[in-house]
C-alpha cells in the first residue's frame, strides 16, 4: 500500500507514536485526551438536542427554546436537571436488575465509540495528522487501534442491547414489541453497515481510522478532488451507509423502535426520571459519533486546507463543520420523511441495500483488480456495470413478484 | 398492562364467553381472563375463549353472508367448538388506547396480534360519553345548536347545520337566502378546515410530524376567519333555527379572499412534501382495503364510501341548501385504501374551495334570519320601544320557542359522511327525542374489517384514515 506512507516515517511504525515509550507524561497525554472527548461529547449532545429542537421548530414554523439561556441554549441542561428531581419508577413486574442495567448498556458504548475518531491533526504536507503536546509527537485521538473500524462495529452492536433489554425488562406489551422490532432493524441493518465499510476498508487498505484518514488526506483524482472515501468508493457506499445509520440510530424516518404514534415509546415507554433520560442522551450522542464515523470514513475527517495558523486548529474546524453537515442532515430527515413501516424497512435492507453494497464491492475490487493486472479498465468497467444492471434487474423483477399490489373495486349500482 | 391489575374488581361479567374456570387457562381466581378489565362484554376475549359464533362475527361473517346465514351458521356452532387456529397461545392481545397517541382521543381498541399482524380488533367505545343526546332534549330548540355544536368538535357548524335544518323542517319556515348562501360558505369552509385537521393528523400518524404543524397552521388561519364572524373558534353556536346568529361582519369578503389566496399554494407544498412521496405512498397505497359493498352494509358514508368508488354525496344526491345551483365535482377513488382516503379529503379541500368561490361570486343581500317573531329573538333596539318585542324575547329565552309536534330527519354532507339529525317532537318548546346519526360512529364498525391481516403501523395508518371524532361517536 503505497498510498499509506505519505511522507512520514512514523505512520510506518504503525500507531499512535505516544504509546511508543510509555511514561508518565504520556499517560497524562492519554488522560487529559479521554477528559477532553468526554467533555466534548457531552457538550456536544447537550448542543445536539437544542440544535436538533431549535431547527426543527424553525422548519415547522415554531419558535422552540427559547427561555433557557441565550436562545434557549442551556434548555437541555434545565431539562436534564428536572430529570434527576422526577420520580424514578420500575413497573412491578419488571426484571428488576436488567431494567436498571439496560440504560447504561446503551450510554456507555455511545462514549466508547468516539475513542477510535480522529478529531483533528494536521494532515497537510505529509504530516499524517501528528501534532506534539508536552514535546511528545501523538495524533488527535484517544486511541488508534490497528482494528478500529471492528471496534466501531462491535460498539455500535453492544448499544442495542441497551435497547432491546429495556423493552424486554419491562414486563410491558408496547416496549416488547419495540425491542422485537429494535433486534431486528439492528440486525439487518449492520449488515448493510458493515458491507459499506468494507468498500471504504478495500480502497484505503487499513483498518486502523487513522490511517484511513491519512490515505483520505492524499491528493485525488487530477489533484483537484480531495481523495475522499466517498469518491474513492465511488459514492454508493456512502449512500448506503447514510441509510444504514440512520436505521442504527434509530433516527426518522427508521424510528420504528421508539415510534410513537405505534408503540407509545417502544422500549423505553416504562422509563421515567434520569434513566429515560440516559437513553435520550445515548441516542443523541450516538447522532454525534455516527455523524463523525461518516467523517472519517467517507469526507476525510480532520483533513482539509490550512489557511493560515497551526495546522492543528484547521483539522479540528474542518472535523467539527463536516460533523455539522450531518448533524444538519439527520434533522432535516426528521422533519421531512415519514415513517416506513417494519416490513418496508426489512425489505430496504436486505432487498435493496444488503445486495447492492456486495455488488459495489464486486465492482471495486473488479476495477482495483484491472488496475493492478494493467487490464482495459473502460472494458472491465463496462462489463461489470452489465453484470450489475443484469443483476439488480433480477433481483428487482423477483421483489416487485413478491409485492402486495392495488386492485380496483367493482362499483355495485 | 395496567388494564390486567383492575381484574381483582371486575364485576361478574354476565358474557359467557368471557368466563372459565378459576385456576385455569391462565384464569384468575375469579374465573376472568387475565386479559380482561372490568369493562366486560365490550371487551375481545383470547381466541381460545370466544365462541365460535362470536368469532364469526368478529371477522366480519355478516359482511360476507346475510345476516340470517350468519345467525343460522352461528346457531350451528357451539362453545365447545374448537379454536379456529392451533397455536392461539402465540397471539397476545394488547389494549390500544384510550391513552394512546393515535387513537384520536379515546378510542379504545383491542387488537390480538400474532408479532405484528393484527388478527382481529374490537373498538370499545364509551369513554368521552356525555349524554349529549339526553342533554338536548332538556334543551330548548334555541339552545339545542349549543349543546350539538360539541359533538363533532372539528366540523361544529355541521352538526348546528343538520340540527337547524330539522327543526326548521318541524316548524315549516323557509329560511332567507341570505341565511342560505351565509350557511353554505361557513360549512364549504368548516369542511376546508376539518379536512385541514385531518391532513395534520394523518401526517403525524405516520411519522410525517411536520405536516402536523403545517395542516394545523392552515386550519388556524380558517379559525381565525369563524372566530371573526361567529366570535369563536370552536362550538360557534352560529347557525341557529331560523337563520344565522349575526350577520357577515365588515370586510368578510376579504378574508375570505384571502384564505383562498393562501391555501391552495399550501396544497401545493403538501403535494410535495406528501403525495408525491415515495415512503408515504408506501405506507397507505394497499393499506386497509374496503369495498363498496362492505361499505354499503354497514352504512359507512363519506370519504370512505367515495374511496371505493361509489359516489355518494348528499350536497348532491339529495341537495340540501342551495346546493344544487353550484357547480362542484364528487371526488371518488378505485382502490378503497387508506391513500385514496387521503387523497380524496386533499382534493375535497380543493372541491370546497371552488364552491367557496362560487358562493362569494353569488351571495344576496337581505336578512340573514326568519323574521318570525315566534322563532327568532327581536333585536335589541326593539326591545327598548316595543312591549310585544320584550315579551317575544322574554318568552323566547326562558321558555323557548313551541314546535309542533311530529318527527323528522334532515341530514347534510359532513366531512366525515352522513351526518343526520333525528327529532320527535311533541309539540312543547324541547325535542322529546333528539338523535344524531354521527357519521364517526358508523364509519368506526370498519376498523375490523380494514386492520384484519395488516401491521400494528397500518392500524394506526387506518384510525387515522377514518378520521373519528370521538366526541361524535360518544355523544
Amino acid at each position: 500500500m503505497s498510498l499509506l506512507v505519505t511522507g512520514s516515517a512514523i505512520v510506518a511504525q504503525q500507531g499512535d507514536p505516544l504509546l511508543f515509550d510509555v511514561d508518565l507524561t504520556a499517560v497524562g497525554i492519554v488522560v487529559g485526551k479521554v477528559l477532553v472527548i468526554f467533555a466534548f461529547l457531552l457538550v456536544a449532545t447537550m448542543f445536539m438536542v437544542w440544535f436538533e429542537r431549535k431547527l426543527i421548530s424553525d422548519m415547522q414554523n415554531r419558535i422552540g427554546p427559547n427561555l433557557a439561556g441565550p436562545f434557549g441554549i442551556l434548555q437541555t441542561l434545565a431539562d436534564g436537571i428536572k430529570f434527576f428531581f422526577k420520580e424514578d419508577l420500575i413497573p412491578d413486574r419488571a426484571q428488576r436488575r436488567v431494567f436498571i442495567l439496560a440504560p447504561f448498556l446503551s450510554f456507555v458504548p455511545a462514549f466508547l465509540l468516539f475513542v477510535v475518531i480522529p478529531f483533528g491533526g494536521d494532515f497537510n504536507d505529509g504530516n499524517a495528522g501528528v501534532v506534539t503536546i508536552f514535546g511528545r509527537e501523538t495524533f488527535l485521538q484517544v486511541a488508534d487501534p490497528p482494528i478500529g473500524v471492528l471496534f466501531i462495529l462491535a460498539m455500535s452492536s453492544l448499544a442495542v442491547y441497551g435497547a432491546m433489554l429495556a423493552g424486554w425488562s419491562s414486563g410491558s406489551k408496547y416496549p416488547l414489541l419495540g425491542s422485537v422490532r429494535q433486534s431486528a432493524q439492528m440486525i439487518s441493518y449492520e449488515a448493510a453497515m458493515g458491507l459499506a465499510i468494507i468498500a471504504v476498508v478495500v480502497k484505503t487498505g487499513s483498518l486502523s481510522t487513522h490511517d484511513i484518514v491519512v490515505t483520505q488526506a492524499g491528493e485525488g483524482l487530477g489533484g483537484i478532488l480531495p481523495n475522499w472515501g466517498v469518491l474513492l468508493t465511488l459514492g454508493v457506499p456512502f449512500v448506503i451507509f447514510v441509510i444504514a445509520a440512520t436505521a442504527e440510530l434509530n433516527r426518522p424516518p427508521f424510528d420504528l423502535v421508539e415510534a410513537e404514534q405505534e408503540l407509545v415509546g417502544g422500549f423505553h415507554t416504562e422509563y421515567s426520571s434520569i434513566r429515560f433520560a440516559l437513553f435520550f442522551l445515548a441516542e443523541f450522542m450516538n447522532t454525534v459519533t455516527m455523524s463523525a464515523i461518516f467523517v472519517t470514513l467517507f469526507l476525510g475527517g480532520p483533513a482539509g486546507p490550512v489557511l493560515f495558523g497551526p495546522g492543528w486548529l484547521w483539522g479540528i474546524i474542518w472535523f467539527a463543520l463536516k460533523v455539522f453537515v450531518f448533524l444538519f442532515m439527520f434533522v432535516w430527515f426528521r422533519a421531512t420523511l415519514p415513517r416506513l413501516r417494519y416490513d418496508q424497512l426489512m425489505d430496504l435492507g436486505w432487498k435493496v441495500l444488503i445486495p447492492l453494497s456486495l455488488g459495489w464491492i464486486l465492482l471495486l475490487v473488479a476495477l482495483d483488480l484491472a488496475q493492478d493486472q494493467n487490464w482495459n479498465l473502460f472494458a472491465v468497467g463496462i462489463g461489470a456495470a452489465v453484470v450489475f444492471f443484469c443483476a439488480a434487474m433480477l433481483l428487482r423483477a423477483a421483489v416487485r413478484s413478491g409485492q402486495a399490489t392495488r386492485h380496483t373495486l367493482e362499483v355495485p349500482d | 398492562m395496567p388494564a390486567e391489575s383492575e381484574t381483582t374488581m371486575a364485576d361478574t361479567t354476565t358474557d359467557a364467553d368471557t368466563d372459565g374456570q378459576p385456576g385455569q387457562d391462565g384464569h384468575d381466581v375469579y374465573g376472568h381472563h387475565p386479559g380482561l378489565t372490568g369493562e366486560g362484554a365490550q371487551e375481545m376475549a383470547p381466541e381460545n375463549v370466544t365462541s365460535a359464533a362470536n368469532r364469526l362475527r368478529e371477522l366480519g361473517g355478516v359482511l360476507r353472508l346475510s345476516e340470517a346465514e350468519a345467525a343460522a351458521l352461528g346457531a350451528r356452532m357451539t362453545d365447545d367448538s374448537p379454536p379456529a387456529s392451533p397455536d392461539h397461545d402465540q397471539t397476545m392481545l394488547i389494549n390500544m388506547g384510550p391513552q394512546h397517541p393515535s387513537t384520536h382521543g379515546v378510542l379504545r381498541l383491542m387488537l390480538e396480534l400474532q408479532g405484528e399482524t393484527v388478527l382481529r380488533t374490537k373498538p370499545i367505545l364509551g369513554y368521552l360519553h356525555t349524554g349529549m343526546e339526553w342533554t338536548g332534549e332538556e334543551l330548548t330548540y334555541l339552545q339545542g345548536a349549543t349543546n350539538v355544536t360539541r359533538m363533532d368538535y372539528a366540523s361544529p357548524l355541521f352538526n348546528e347545520l343538520a340540527f337547524s335544518m330539522a327543526v326548521e323542517k318541524l316548524l315549516g319556515v323557509e329560511v332567507p337566502e341570505r341565511a342560505v348562501w351565509i350557511r353554505m360558505l361557513m360549512t364549504e369552509m368548516n369542511r376546508i378546515s376539518s379536512h385541514l385537521l385531518f391532513l395534520a393528523t394523518n401526517g403525524m400518524d405516520l411519522g410525517a410530524v411536520s405536516m402536523m404543524l403545517y395542516g394545523w397552521r392552515e386550519r388556524e388561519e380558517v379559525l381565525r376567519f369563524f372566530e371573526k364572524v361567529t366570535g369563536l373558534r370552536m362550538n360557534h353556536n352560529y347557525i341557529r333555527p331560523g337563520g344565522v346568529a349575526a350577520d357577515l361582519p365588515d370586510g368578510w369578503r376579504d378574508d375570505v379572499l384571502r384564505l383562498l389566496e393562501m391555501i391552495p399554494p399550501r396544497l401545493d407544498e403538501y403535494d410535495i412534501l406528501m403525495t408525491g412521496q415515495p415512503i408515504w405512498r408506501n405506507r397507505l397505497q394497499g393499506v386497509g382495503v374496503i369495498s363498496a359493498a362492505e361499505c354499503l352494509a354497514l352504512g359507512v358514508s363519506g370519504p370512505i364510501l367515495r374511496s371505493t368508488g361509489y359516489a355518494w354525496d348528499l350536497r348532491r344526491d339529495e341537495p340540501y341548501l342551495a346546493y344544487e345551483d353550484l357547480e362542484f365535482d364528487v371526488v371518488v377513488g378505485s382502490y378503497g385504501d387508506c391513500f385514496d382516503r387521503y387523497a380524496i379529503r386533499l382534493a375535497e379541500v380543493r372541491e370546497s374551495i371552488r364552491l367557496v368561490h362560487q358562493i362569494l361570486e353569488a351571495m344576496p343581500t337581505g336578512d340573514y334570519r326568519v323574521q318570525d317573531k315566534k322563532v327568532t329573538p327581536p333585536p335589541r333596539a326593539r326591545i327598548d320601544e316595543s312591549m310585544e318585542a320584550l315579551i317575544h324575547h322574554f318568552k323566547i329565552f326562558t321558555e323557548g320557542f313551541k314546535v309542533p309536534e311530529g318527527e323528522v330527519y334532515a341530514a347534510v354532507e359532513s366531512p366525515r359522511g352522513e351526518l343526520g339529525c333525528y327529532i320527535v317532537s311533541d309539540g312543547s318548546s324541547h325535542p322529546y327525542r333528539l338523535h344524531i346519526r354521527a357519521p364517526s360512529f358508523v364509519n368506526l364498525q370498519t376498523l375490523p374489517h380494514m386492520m384484519r391481516g395488516g401491521l400494528l403501523a397500518d392500524a394506526v395508518a387506518v384510525i387515522s384514515s377514518v378520521d373519528p371524532i370521538m366526541g361524535e361517536v360518544d355523544r
